[in-house]
């Protein structure tokens, strides 16, 4: 390998963008595709699917090996409440990163996230840090429009791989009707997890953990709700 | 916090190293698992990287097979040209090595230049 390649693909791993290394096992030639850009030729297909499955492997002309990166899944809790105390620690044991956001500083303290970072910031100002991406979750859960629409809004935006929302339907309905009014589109709005969670009929905040999870990882490995419901 | 994190891991990380070994000057191999069958310990695309003094860092194998894997890499830094490895229980050299969990792999290894 070129050590300058090296030093690309590197590059894109610690700036979180997918990038795939395509070697010719018997030339040694190799070039680096990075998640969206155009990939004409043979391997479109195959380089489509391995940028979704996330694993490495050999093409199917037995020659030509594809080592695909991804980056580590995260999850981003808006609003440092019960749930998301129980969340924290799940979606770390399921191989997340875990991030809360939440400004009201009487919720966002360490001592209730052992060990999960929490930033006690307004959301827009918190994600300038953290921009959110493909291989990011979000879960807003604080109730209030104030804090969740914000960072729904920009998930959405950011193609995140799973958005959800807390709140009734009713809750869920004007939720919709604001977004709308503030010019997204319908299409995207549907891809929002709500009433949130696999239906498991989860009662305790840490139910709603479980079913909240249990749909981003759905999400991940098979794709979002809306295309698993038309498959 | 996550700047920090991120650097944590990627300094851990066996591309990270071979990117940094490089960097200060050593002559280095990466190794790829690039095909598995039955129970192989290490999934495909897991990197082993060596340098000429066959200091290494990462695994192919969980150690059945690092040991010829490290031999070659010498040769491979030497030569320049990439080689491809297959290991498995039917072949004589994977028993002397022991990858005696019954998988069988193929391993690519490559100079970094």
């Amino acid at each position: 390998m070129k050590f300058e390649l090296l030093q690309q693909l590197n590059r894109a791993r610690a700036g979180r963008r997918a990038a795939i290394l395509v070697t010719d096992t018997q030339s040694g030639e190799q070039r680096l595709i990075e998640a969206g850009e155009a990939a004409a030729g043979p391997l479109a297909e195959a380089l489509a699917a391995r940028f979704r499955s996330g694993r490495s492997g050999m093409a199917e002309d037995g020659v030509t090996f594809l080592t695909v990166h991804v980056p580590p899944p995260r999850l981003v809790m808006i609003g440092a409440v019960h749930i998301s105390q129980a969340l924290s620690p799940m979606a770390r044991l399921a191989g997340f990163d875990p991030l809360v956001i939440d400004p009201r500083t009487a919720f966002a303290t360490p001592e209730r996230f052992a060990g999960v970072p929490v930033i006690a910031e307004w959301p827009d100002e918190a994600l300038k840090e953290q921009p959110l991406d493909a291989y990011t979750a979000l879960a807003a859960l604080t109730h209030d429009p104030k804090i969740d629409d914000m960072p729904i809004r920009a998930a959405l935006e950011a193609n995140c791989f799973y958005v959800g929302a807390l709140g009734s339907r009713k809750t869920h309905g004007k939720r919709v009707e604001r977004l709308m009014a503030a010019g997204l589109s319908q299409e995207l709005i549907k891809a929002i997890d709500a009433p949130i969670g696999t239906d498991i009929g989860a009662q305790s905040p840490a139910e709603i953990a479980v079913a909240v999870l249990a749909e981003i990882i759905a999400a991940l490995r098979k794709g979002p709700a809306s295309v698993r419901a038309a498959a | 916090m996550n700047q920090a994190q991120v650097s944590g891991e990627m300094s851990d990380d066996v591309l990270a190293i071979a990117e940094k070994w490089r960097q200060a000057g050593r002559e280095v191999a990466l190794a790829t698992v690039v095909e598995t069958w039955g129970s192989a310990p290490r999934a495909t695309g897991s990197h082993l990287v060596i340098d000429a003094d066959g200091n290494f860092e990462g695994s192919v194998s969980g150690g059945c097979v690092e040991g010829a894997v490290i031999g070659e890499a010498a040769d491979v830094i030497e030569s320049g040209a990439p080689r491809m490895l297959e290991f498995g229980v039917a072949d004589e050299i994977a028993w002397e090595v022991g990858l005696s969990c019954g998988g069988r792999i193929k391993v690519y290894v490559e100079k970094v230049a």
